[in-house]
């Protein structure tokens, strides 16, 4: 039975953790994920699980630390935010090269400069290409139910590729919202026991990970990690339905949210759509036909999935808690703009960035989006450069 | 720790753990090494051995072909502590939950390149967490991989990429880290530097007591790089053998915080029969640049005599 209780997004995740007890788990502390190796630790502490932790003296040794005991054949997860993210960066790419099933929840918050502590996805964003499944929470139900979701997606022998888990930094992981739970023991049943098929402790079979490898090999290496990042596309959603017969809940690439004679939409990330949704409610009731695409999962990128939710409507704000400073917008415009290009939608399209640094987006804002979306559509406006959302005058 | 008696023949006689058909140069230090430092396993114990970055990675796995016999794990350049110690985490986990059965020695390996420098934090906090492995760091004094860039490992006055000598240089300005003294103050049970000497006595007995001491030790092994060091191949031992008979690369070990002197020269040599052996210092022979060789000498007098008197505490 579901245990209805209430907890903050950094709780849900290491909840997850305490049911699914990892073998391992190497972690340096960064806000606004500190809470989770402190709570494991606890947990770890007064033996509910047997979970061994690696109190590492850097991000960049988690990470590490976290290939050699994932090729070594136990079960890892870490967790990080932010520079912790950015100090990982180099191994973050060994990790999926070397195909290592590794989870890590990553608290979303932007990279340094100036130095802010606050939501944004600027971290998560900036290793979109290193081989890392991603999937973002709306809040702290998603965030838990992805976590327990993720070793079966990267452990599924078509893919054996590390997961990215994220939720966004103070406001999903540290606000305190209503949570349904599943029980322990049908959660380890749905995890199930890890068992690698290669790894360095099997005395039957030494194995050398981490080669150099010329030019004449490593092309094929990488395409082969690019075909199990396109075959965690059907593992992702197999494992969302199996998840579904368990919990209730259903998951894929997206949420659709009122989406189905939608002529105004967003699409967006994270928190900001549990905001987006009221706005969508409002505008309803005033009878503007405005929906949501919520993005679950960024890589793989399901670019033809979100595109056709987007087919029939007349314009199209694509929100990025990102900059790319490519002069163009964030990296969610980029994209999907592309998949809409290739699937032939009509609609205008904006790209706008909101809530960097944790700038509040409020369901005003929200609705002033939607209200631009009709003024492009019906009175031909049109934005020089990508616009901000919340920007100080 | 069930240390078996120096018996030379059983020794050499061992199976090889690094397999011939590797890529690194004749006459280099880091091959003879990491060949020595795994026959001081005990025949039939598993190992998973690590690496840094470096010549030894590249020219030991390079895809699709291991020269080693036993598990291996290489991922980067400064974090061979971090990983290793992943890996023997994993170990004693597993272990604990009965997934596997065998038992399992963990041995790193990386140059004074992934050593003393850009993996001197990842060292540093493998140690002091106390997992049961061994660092050893083969010391060839830069970065010979990339090209003989000086490194905190490189003796003073050596003609390297980075600090060539010129017509107002005399080399590299600095004197060398003295990494063996930062990882016996990080209180482990066991340090130890040594070099290739004699019939590899010293090199086995060090090896075998750090891979049979629980919790963490740290190796350095002084390994000439012909390249780096430009002598010719056979001058390999000759060199080793002026290294410590100068004191310039002197025999110890620190155990259990106890340092004591493995090897004292009956006489110790003049520095200068360290340096002529060696392209790098040659431009030291020149009268612009002898006082250089005083200035050397001067070094490694001051630290021999405070290595003995650590040793005589």
């Amino acid at each position: 039975m579901a245990v209805r209780t209430r907890m903050s997004g950094n709780e849900a995740v290491s909840h997850a953790i305490r049911q699914i007890s990892p073998d391992v788990m190497p972690a340096f502390p960064i806000t606004p994920s500190t809470e989770i190796p402190q709570y494991i630790s606890t947990m770890i502490a007064n033996g509910e699980i047997d979970t061994e932790f690696i109190p590492v003296e850097s991000e960049h040794s988690a990470m590490s630390a976290a290939i050699g005991a994932g090729a070594a054949g136990a079960r890892v997860f870490t967790a990080t935010s932010s520079a912790g993210l950015a100090l990982m960066w180099e191994v973050v790419y060994v990790a999926a090269s070397s195909r290592l099933p590794l989870v890590m929840a990553v608290v979303n918050r932007g990279l340094t400069g100036p130095l802010n502590i606050n939501a944004e996805h600027s971290d998560s964003m900036g290793a979109r290409d290193s081989g890392w499944i991603q999937i973002y929470a709306e809040n702290n139900q998603e965030a838990y139910d992805n976590m327990l979701q993720a070793y079966r997606i990267a452990e599924h022998a078509e893919v054996h590729l590390p997961v990215m888990i994220c939720q966004d930094g103070f406001i999903t992981s540290h606000a305190v919202e209503n949570i349904s739970l599943l029980e322990d023991e049908p959660v380890k049943k749905f995890v199930g026991e890890y068992e690698p098929e290669h790894f360095l402790l099997n005395e039957k079979e030494p194995m050398a990970v981490g080669p150099y490898a010329v030019s004449n090999y490593c092309m094929e290496a990488k395409k082969a990690q690019a075909e199990a990042m396109i075959r965690a596309k059907k593992v992702i959603l197999d494992v969302a339905r199996e998840f579904e017969e368990l919990s209730g809940r259903t998951y894929g690439f997206y949420e659709a949210y009122r989406m189905e004679d939608a002529e105004y939409a967003v699409v967006a990330i994270g928190s900001v759509c549990g905001t987006t949704k009221d706005a969508v409610d409002r505008l309803r009731e005033a009878g503007v036909k405005a929906g949501l695409v919520k993005v679950r999962v960024f890589r793989p990128f399901p670019g033809e999935e979100l595109a056709e939710a987007l087919r029939g409507c007349k314009a199209v704000a694509i929100m990025d808690r990102c900059e790319s400073y490519s002069g163009e917008g964030g990296p969610l415009g980029a994209e999907l703009t592309a998949a809409m290009y290739r699937a032939k939608l009509a609609a205008e399209t904006v790209n706008i960035v909101y809530g960097l640094s944790g700038r509040d987006v409020r369901v005003e804002d929200m609705e002033r989006v939607y209200d631009d979306l009709r003024k492009m559509a019906e009175e031909g406006l049109r934005f020089a450069q990508y616009p901000y959302l919340g920007l100080r005058e | 720790m069930n240390a078996t008696t120096f018996d030379y023949k059983e020794i050499q006689g061992r199976e090889e753990r690094l397999a011939p058909g590797h890529r690194l140069c004749a006459g280099c230090g880091a091959t003879i090494a990491v060949r020595n430092v795994l026959k001081a396993l005990h025949p039939g114990d598993h190992a998973v051995v690590g690496n840094a970055t470096g010549c030894l990675e590249v020219s030991s796995y390079t895809y699709p072909y291991t020269a080693y016999e036993d598990s291996y794990i290489h991922s980067a350049f400064e974090n061979a502590g971090a990983t290793l110690s992943g890996v023997e985490t994993a170990y004693r986990v597993l272990k604990k939950k009965g997934k596997i059965g065998a038992d399992y020695k963990f041995i790193t390996f990386g140059g004074d390149g992934g050593t003393y420098d850009i993996g001197l934090q990842s060292l540093s906090g493998a140690m002091e967490r106390g997992h049961d492995m061994v660092y050893v760091c083969y010391d060839n004094g830069a970065y010979m991989n990339t090209g003989i860039q000086r490194s905190s490992a490189t003796p003073p006055f050596a003609d390297t990429t980075t600090t060539p000598a010129g017509k107002v240089s005399a080399g590299k300005p600095q004197p060398r880290k003295d990494l063996a003294a930062i990882m016996a103050a990080h209180n482990i049970p066991y340090v130890g530097q040594t070099t290739f000497i004699g019939n590899m006595k010293d090199l086995y007995t060090k090896s075998e007591r750090a891979i049979y001491t629980e919790g963490p030790a740290f190796l350095n092994i002084m390994a000439p790089c012909p390249r780096g060091w430009r002598y010719e191949a056979p001058e390999l031992i000759a060199i080793c053998k002026a290294a410590v008979e100068t004191c310039y690369w002197p025999l110890f070990e620190v155990v259990e915080g106890k340092w004591s002197l493995n090897y004292e020269p009956k006489k110790k040599l003049p520095i200068e029969e360290f340096l002529k052996r060696q392209g790098r210092f040659k431009h030291l022979f020149t009268p612009e640049n002898e006082h250089c060789i005083g200035e050397f000498q001067a070094e490694v007098d001051r630290r021999w005599e405070e290595l003995l008197a650590r040793c005589a505490q």
